[in-house]
């Protein structure tokens, strides 16, 4: 019986030759990912040890969620976080550049083979490049800075075939609300999603990316993309650390498999209160009014991401009814925004463009709603409360589909205007 | 671990963890502090209808959503003796471990309980008895070193006992 690319990297970090779901086993950990959201309280834990991190070359902290600050308690946890990295001489030091998980992935830190486990929910975003990346607690990054390994229980593997080509007007944002439609939120709770077929291979890094980082809306530890020709030069380029690339076996053993047909995938919307509640945007009423539309995040921020809203909003206006936000995913991705021409589109139509933090995707600041407001989002949740007032009503749509929803004053279907 | 004896509080399915502690809250990492807007965002009366030692009964995906390990600990400092549900999300689970928060995974507890009901809870066994409606619950009973993670109040006192017993 063979093994799935989850397998293998747990048996390899745990040093046995192979591993069965179910297994509780002590793997090595490659990168350890903190931030001031989530850092500052775990810090003080650390440190009542008084024993030096295991391997600070394996420990990378960010500033990302609170950039810049917005109120006092926001800053001191900035400082806290500047503190401690000061004190334990970590080198990789990366604040101010947009949500970790794109900094991860432009610094080449997101490696196939590896393990990573961050203290932020969407550390699984490295998957996309075959790294078996996952969120931890806080208190659980106090024992992987003093011993360099976590338990893990080894999930059971499903795996998900997109077949056919993606249509115009669709992005992988469509894809993974088709694939939360399907099987609930819950419907790869425990288990490592492998995600694979044509229309995966021929999706961009970037595109990839924004699969594996709504693994966690699906409940999964890890959504793996198995590591192709353009994984392998996108780390190289930005990386020589030498790593392995691990592909599930023919034999491997999924618990379930499930089949997308790319080809006949429409945009989608999901509704109020939850991810899974994808609808087809043809199913979507005519008069959903929009208070605020939200480009960016670590889920619909990236390069690709901003092309097609610009493409939708070249030449147009946002409703006047609307705040259309656009917020870069990294220093990186606002820098060839830039160079295209693309920040000059969004400032024409209107757009408060934000320098690149997670600000309103997880309701801290910078685009918080007021009780009945109606946001149509490219983030990646859309729970009550989540980008402020829990009477406000969050809509996730692709980048390109909150565009046109911008344009409209309500949600509607970009492909006319692409 | 003794016996939890509490009040339950209802919920439904996919309890996110940003209405168990919203993130408007989560500049702060005092935790008391925290326990004043515990499930605030879905029932913004919970702390002041609630008494020291109740119970949150809740379906299945309980504590979705973000990591953040404030979750569970808004529900401690709230002074929430255990949470049952039908499954729990996979980092809320650690988490509660790890924080020492206890939890019970149990198929049909939920559909078997009403608000207001008394539960007695005997975390050895994982029996969960409804002690209003006379009715017996299982649930899966902590593995020994799970308990001890719990006994130590939480992984890093767990962390420091072992260390200080290879001293």
């Amino acid at each position: 019986m063979g093994m799935t690319v989850a397998e293998k990297i747990l048996a390899a970090k745990s040093g046995v030759d192979r591993v069965l779901p179910g297994d509780i086993v002590q793997a090595s950990i490659d990168v350890a990912l903190t931030h001031e959201g989530l850092g500052p309280m775990f810090f003080p834990e650390f440190e009542r040890f008084g024993r030096p991190i295991w391997d600070k070359d394996k420990v990378v902290i960010t500033i990302d969620h609170f950039v810049p600050a917005a109120d006092i308690k926001q800053a001191i946890n900035s400082k806290l976080t500047v503190e401690f990295v000061k004190r334990h001489d970590i080198k990789q030091f990366y604040p101010y550049n947009g949500p970790s998980h794109q900094m991860i992935a432009e610094h080449g830190l997101a490696r196939p083979g590896e393990i990573l486990v961050g203290t932020d929910s969407h550390t699984c975003t490295a998957g996309a490049f075959g790294t078996f990346a996952t969120g931890i607690g806080s208190t659980e990054m106090v024992a992987v800075f003093l011993e360099g390994k976590l338990w893990f229980k080894v999930p059971q593997s499903i795996k998900f075939v997109v077949t056919g080509e993606l249509r115009f007007g669709v992005m992988a944002k469509d894809v993974v609300l088709e694939m939360l439609r399907m099987i609930g939120s819950d419907g790869a709770n425990y288990k490592a999603i492998e995600y694979t077929g044509s229309a995966i291979e021929n999706l961009s890094v970037d595109g990839r990316m924004v699969l594996s980082n709504m693994a966690i809306e699906l409940g999964a530890k890890v959504g793996i993309v198995p590591p192709d020709d353009k994984t392998i030069q996108y780390v190289k380029a930005r990386n020589d650390k030498p790593f392995t690339v691990y592909t599930a076996d023919p034999d491997a053993v999924y618990e379930a498999i499930y089949e997308i047909d790319a080809t006949r995938l429409e945009p989608m919307v999901a509704v109020p209160h939850n991810p899974a509640n994808g609808v087809p945007i043809s199913g979507i009423a005519d008069d959903v009014r929009i208070d605020q539309a939200f480009i960016g995040s670590c889920t619909g921020g990236r390069l690709e991401d901003l092309r097609a809203a610009a493409r939708v909003l070249k030449g147009r206006v946002a409703h006047s009814d609307v705040r259309l936000l656009v917020i870069p995913a990294s220093r990186e991705v606002y820098r060839k925004a830039m160079d295209e021409g693309l920040i000059e589109i969004f400032f024409n139509a209107g757009a408060i463009i934000e320098y690149p933090n997670c600000g309103p995707c997880c309701g801290l600041h910078q685009g918080i709603l007021a009780p009945d407001e109606v946001c149509v989002t490219a983030s990646n949740r859309n729970f009550p409360g989540r980008m402020g007032s829990p009477q406000a009503r969050l809509y996730l749509a692709s980048p390109a589909t909150v565009a046109a929803s911008a344009v409209e004053g309500r949600i509607a279907d970009p492909r006319k205007y692409l | 671990m003794d016996k939890i004896r509490g009040r339950v509080w209802k919920f439904g399915k996919n309890v996110d963890t940003d209405v168990i502690i919203p993130g408007r809250y989560c500049n702060s990492i005092d935790y008391d502090e925290l326990a004043k807007h515990c499930m605030e965002d879905i029932d913004p009366d919970f702390v002041r209808k609630m008494s020291s030692g109740d119970i949150i009964v809740a379906d299945t995906n309980f504590g979705c959503g973000s990591s953040r390990e404030v979750a569970p600990l808004a529900i401690k400092h709230a002074k929430v003796a255990a949470v049952v549900a039908t499954s729990f999300a996979r980092i809320f689970y650690r988490n509660s471990i790890n924080v020492a928060v206890p939890i019970f995974e149990s198929e049909d507890a939920w559909a078997g309980t009403d608000e207001g009901d008394e539960l007695e809870i005997d975390p050895s066994t994982g029996e969960i008895r409804n002690v209003t409606k006379g009715r017996s619950f299982n649930s899966a009973p902590f593995p020994e070193f799970v308990q001890q993670i719990m006994s130590s109040g939480g992984l890093v006192g767990y962390a420091e006992a072992r260390l200080a017993a290879q001293q």
